[in-house]
């Protein structure tokens, strides 16, 4: 077998190794992209509420066109057809009789949940006080609601349970249903039975809301009605579909404008097709490695390929154009050091991101680190094998005088330059407060208009959006629902001070069996409390003998059992339950939102009096924004440490191997003057710098070293000849081709990395070329 | 000749109702013409379960055309706030907000009390057929629902008062129940 033929052949079982993981492996557009690997105990709550929250589950519908009983129609449609799926475990749209279910359990076990069922209540005192407020009751229009219910439940359990739950603001209603503010769309509230994580059951719960809709208005005969979505699981969606046409288009882009630069090179289908290969292998075997590390590929990282294409392709052109006429042995001698270097440079770049507790940015890392690495061995090892010595390049001597023409213009641009990057950099430290994204939305990909429709949606219906909440975490579900009674009792002195409006417990619906135990116990028997309601209502105008229907009630919620999960079902009250008393992997865990006092909108919850209330109680009190902020901030320390880690390495690595400060600084100074022009023209063109401009800055060094190096060994082996010109300039070019296509990305990542590096990469080759040493004539 | 007396006492017959009959018009200009006050209230709700009627007293405020204020004093305090189409009840510590917009059924019961207030027939027959008797100085306007479902609520309302003042609201509900408001106006200078 000849060393070509071997050659290919481990190239190729390689190849067919790393295609069936790739086959295997789990690709994933979702949040988790952004979500923390090591999270604190209050990131985690954040995270479980990202992945798996209630409020993640939450579908908003708008109905808009026609009027509004044509609207109304289609909602009550909507909502009759979806109740009966099973994809969706509640939806309203505020039509009577939809929370009856929800009043009848309430009703019914009202002597177990209501949290004024104590003994004390049901002595003779306390009868007549209680039977007492409710004849006062009687006195105010509330009074209406409570004359029907007055003979079964006169010491106003109902009441005491109601007022406990949000009496915030209600949804607008027009025709019987749930209205926009303006009244001209009719609103529906739909919680999917699939959690907010899992897009592709959203997707699917979207597209049945979509024909559903499609059916009513047919059905109703309303022609000219039009349905709009939001929520977390759209937005799920539609990241995942804007990640996916991505990586296909930049990856197109960045290919075809690529294999034209080859081919406008080699004019030889021969040595594309071999000066493709380290590209192709490069690009697979990132996707295994993060695949067999990380067990799921993010899209994004995916899309990030565009850029590996650009660099990876690098190395062959180097190979080919270099060794042209001198032979694969001469050029492994003269040249490989310096492209090895190249290499190592860029390897580093790319793995100090890999210690980043940012999922996202540790896979790019990895998947660019063994991208390149795979791409460069590659080509010194597989590629000069399988091209043999037979690879007459066409010569290029005709593009080094316009180069080097270049390079004697630049040369002379030395002052300008400087002042110029002086200038940029005035500009910088001058609005350095206004650089930075301040959080993690900058990385978002939902789009500005679907983030405004989404947040005008939220507004008509208020939907919940809770940023504090107590968590409380416990062994099992006993211990945590007592737990969250506890944590009530301190809450409900924090509702009385009008310190919070109130907040939301699983334990309201279903209490604890040891309280449950207790509020049974608290009721007397049957005869006694005949006995005791005679005496109670002696001089009351309610008189004794009509309550007999309490006297009954009351001996049913004796004989009645707990109340269990179970006894929920039915009702809206059940999602209410699981969604703030969640199973875990180690114990049980209680969420108690928290919402703020009544008034004016805006009003936001005064936190030091509800956090030394919580203080030394098991409940760990979460600010959800200052988390998601401080998440940011974490990245963004954490980016910058990784960023200056990686430069220094790149510099340690470097003064390794150039072993002289002088020569270092060489390569240095048009790298970071690179950095510092591209940071300003990024900020001058309105663009607020966020954790990947950071990284983008370090890479513009990674990758442009690469450049810097030849006009280094330039300067100190021989002078640069036609045929190496030629293949800086065209290598350059494709990198600034794949990092370019990224900035065409409407994903925040892609883009603020494409947006640095690839004008970085021109500029680094550009300003080396500039402070190059002049040649001697 | 004869013709002649009967165009006159024709005539006759037009003028006098013109000039000396009191209707629904001329009532609600008078009340049109009130542009609020104060007044104290008396409200006695007669309901079959209690043995003596539900006794209430307070303060009432009126700011044409449609802010209502009353203010329960006894036997608990409770403040009931009408402005515009926002109903809000605010008692011991609860605070409930309703948007009458929203809640046709009580936006009519609400337009009972306001339209009479403010003198807006337009307001008042849109749910209820109006009979009035009575003189300017001593009037009964009686309003019957006209909508089925305001009817299964409230089968009457009886409204009283001289010139443009009201003095006391009837509710008969159709449960039997019903409750009377008494108002005496206080001076204010």
């Amino acid at each position: 077998m000849s060393a070509a033929a071997r050659a290919f052949l481990i190239w190729l079982l390689a190849m067919l190794a790393g295609a069936a993981v790739v086959w295997n492996s789990h690709f994933s557009a979702d949040m988790s992209f952004f979500l923390p690997a090591r999270p604190s105990a209050a990131q985690q709550v954040l995270v479980d509420q990202l992945k798996e929250g209630a409020v993640t589950r939450l579908l908003m519908v708008a109905i808009e066109g026609g009027d509004a009983a044509q609207r109304a129609t289609v909602s009550r449609q909507l909502h009759g057809r979806l109740e009966k799926l099973p994809e969706f475990v509640s939806v309203q749209n505020g039509q009577s009789g939809s929370l009856d279910a929800d009043r009848d359990f309430l009703f019914r076990h009202r002597y177990l949940l209501s949290p004024a069922v104590k003994p004390e209540r049901f002595t003779v005192d306390g009868l007549r006080e209680s039977i007492a407020n409710s004849v006062d009751l009687l006195a105010s229009p509330a009074g209406m609601m409570i004359k029907p219910l007055l003979p079964r439940d006169p010491t106003g359990e109902m009441m005491e349970l109601l007022s406990g739950l949000n009496a915030g603001a209600q949804p607008n209603v027009r025709e019987g249903v749930w209205a926009s503010r303006d009244g001209e769309r009719a609103m529906l509230l739909i919680q999917s039975a699939a959690l907010g994580s899992d897009t592709d059951a959203q997707e699917q719960a979207i597209a049945t809301i979509h024909s559903q809709f499609a059916d009513s208005t047919r059905e109703a005969g309303v022609s000219n009605a039009r349905i709009v979505i939001s929520g977390p699981g759209v937005f799920a969606v539609k990241s995942r579909e804007t990640i996916k046409s991505e990586v296909s288009k930049l990856s197109a882009i960045s290919t075809l404008a690529i294999i034209a630069v080859l081919f406008f090179v080699y004019r030889s289908g021969r040595l594309l097709t071999l000066g493709l290969l380290p590209v192709v292998s490069g690009t697979l075997a990132g996707i295994v490695a993060v695949s067999l590390a990380y067990g799921t590929v993010f899209g994004i990282t995916v899309g990030f390929g565009s850029a590996l294409i650009g660099e990876a392709v690098d190395y062959s052109i180097y190979y080919f154009v270099q060794s042209g006429r001198r032979g694969a042995a001469e050029w492994r001698a003269r040249f490989w050091p310096t492209v090895r270097l190249g290499v190592l440079t860029s390897v580093c770049g790319f793995a100090a991101l890999l210690f980043s507790g940012f999922p996202g940015l540790a896979q790019l890392g990895l998947y660019s680190l063994s991208g390149v690495l795979v791409a460069a061995l590659v080509t010194r090892f597989i590629l000069p094998a399988l091209a043999g010595n037979d690879h007459p390049v066409r010569d290029l001597s005709h593009l080094a005088p316009p180069l080097k023409q270049g390079i004697q213009v630049m040369q002379k641009l030395r002052w300008p330059i400087i002042l110029l990057t002086v200038a940029a950099a005035t500009i910088l430290v001058i609005n350095r407060d206004q650089l930075w994204h301040p959080n993690l939305s900058a990385l978002s990909t939902v789009s500005a208009d679907d983030a405004a429709t989404d947040m005008a949606l939220r507004a008509d219906i208020g939907a919940p959006d809770s940023r504090y909440m107590a968590v409380i975490t416990a062994a099992d579900r006993e211990s945590a629902l007592q737990a969250a009674e506890r944590a009530g009792q301190q809450l409900d002195a924090l509702v009385a001070q009008g310190i919070i409006g109130g907040y939301d417990s699983p334990a309201r619906f279903q209490p604890s069996q040891a309280m449950q135990a207790g509020r049974r116990a608290s009721l007397p028997a049957g005869d006694e409390l005949a006995a005791r309601l005679q005496v109670a209502q002696v001089d009351s105008p309610l008189a004794a003998n009509k309550l007999v229907p309490f006297l009954d009630e009351v001996a049913k919620a004796k004989g009645q059992g707990n109340i269990t999960r179970e006894s929920l079902n039915g009702t809206s009250l059940a999602l209410a339950v699981d969604s703030l008393l969640m199973q875990r992997a180690e114990g049980w865990s209680v969420l108690l939102p928290l919402r703020p006092p009544a008034g004016d909108k805006g009003v936001d919850i005064n936190i030091e009096p509800v956090r030394a209330a919580l203080a030394g109680s098991d409940a760990l009190l979460i600010d959800m924004k200052f988390e998601f902020d401080r998440l940011y901030n974490d990245y963004l320390d954490e980016a910058t440490l990784l960023s200056l880690a990686g430069f220094v390495t790149i510099v340690a690595l470097l003064g390794a191997a150039l072993r002289s400060p002088r020569r270092l600084g060489a390569v240095l100074l048009p790298l970071l003057l690179a950095v510092i022009l591209v940071i300003a023209g990024v900020h001058l063109a309105g663009e607020q710098l966020h954790l990947m401009h950071l990284i983008g800055m370090l890479l513009i060094v990674a990758v442009g070293s690469n450049y810097a190096l030849f006009f280094d060994r330039a300067a100190n082996d021989d002078r640069l000849d036609p045929p190496t010109l030629a293949s800086m300039a065209i290598a350059n070019l494709t990198t600034a081709i794949g990092f370019g296509t990224l900035a065409l990305s409407s994903v925040p990542v892609l883009h603020a990395i494409g947006v640095t590096v690839g004008p970085g990469a021109v500029l680094a080759l550009m300003l080396a070329a500039c402070f190059s040493e002049r040649e001697r004539e | 000749m004869i013709k002649r007396l009967l165009c006159c006492l024709f005539l006759l017959a037009m003028a006098l109702p013109a000039s000396a009959a009191f209707d629904v018009g001329q009532l609600m200009t008078d009340l049109a013409k009130n542009k609020g006050g104060k007044a104290k209230f008396t409200e006695k709700k007669y309901i079959s379960l209690l043995d003596k009627p539900v006794v209430s007293s307070g303060e009432m405020s009126y700011t044409a055309p449609d802010r209502l204020e009353k203010r329960t004093l006894v036997p608990k305090v409770e403040t009931l706030l009408l402005d515009k189409d926002m109903l809000s009840i605010e008692r011991e510590k609860q605070k409930l907000s309703i948007n009458l917009a929203n809640q046709p059924e009580a936006l009519a019961f609400v337009d009972s009390i306001r339209g009479t207030l403010s003198g807006n027939r337009a307001a008042l027959e849109k749910n209820y057929a109006l009979h009035l008797s009575g003189s300017s100085d001593k009037w009964v306007l009686t309003l019957l629902p006209s909508d089925q479902k305001i009817a299964t609520l409230v089968l009457r309302i009886t409204v009283s008062g001289s010139k443009g003042l009201v003095r006391s609201i009837e509710y008969l509900q159709a449960d039997g129940d019903r409750s009377v408001l008494n108002m005496e106006p206080i001076e204010t200078k």
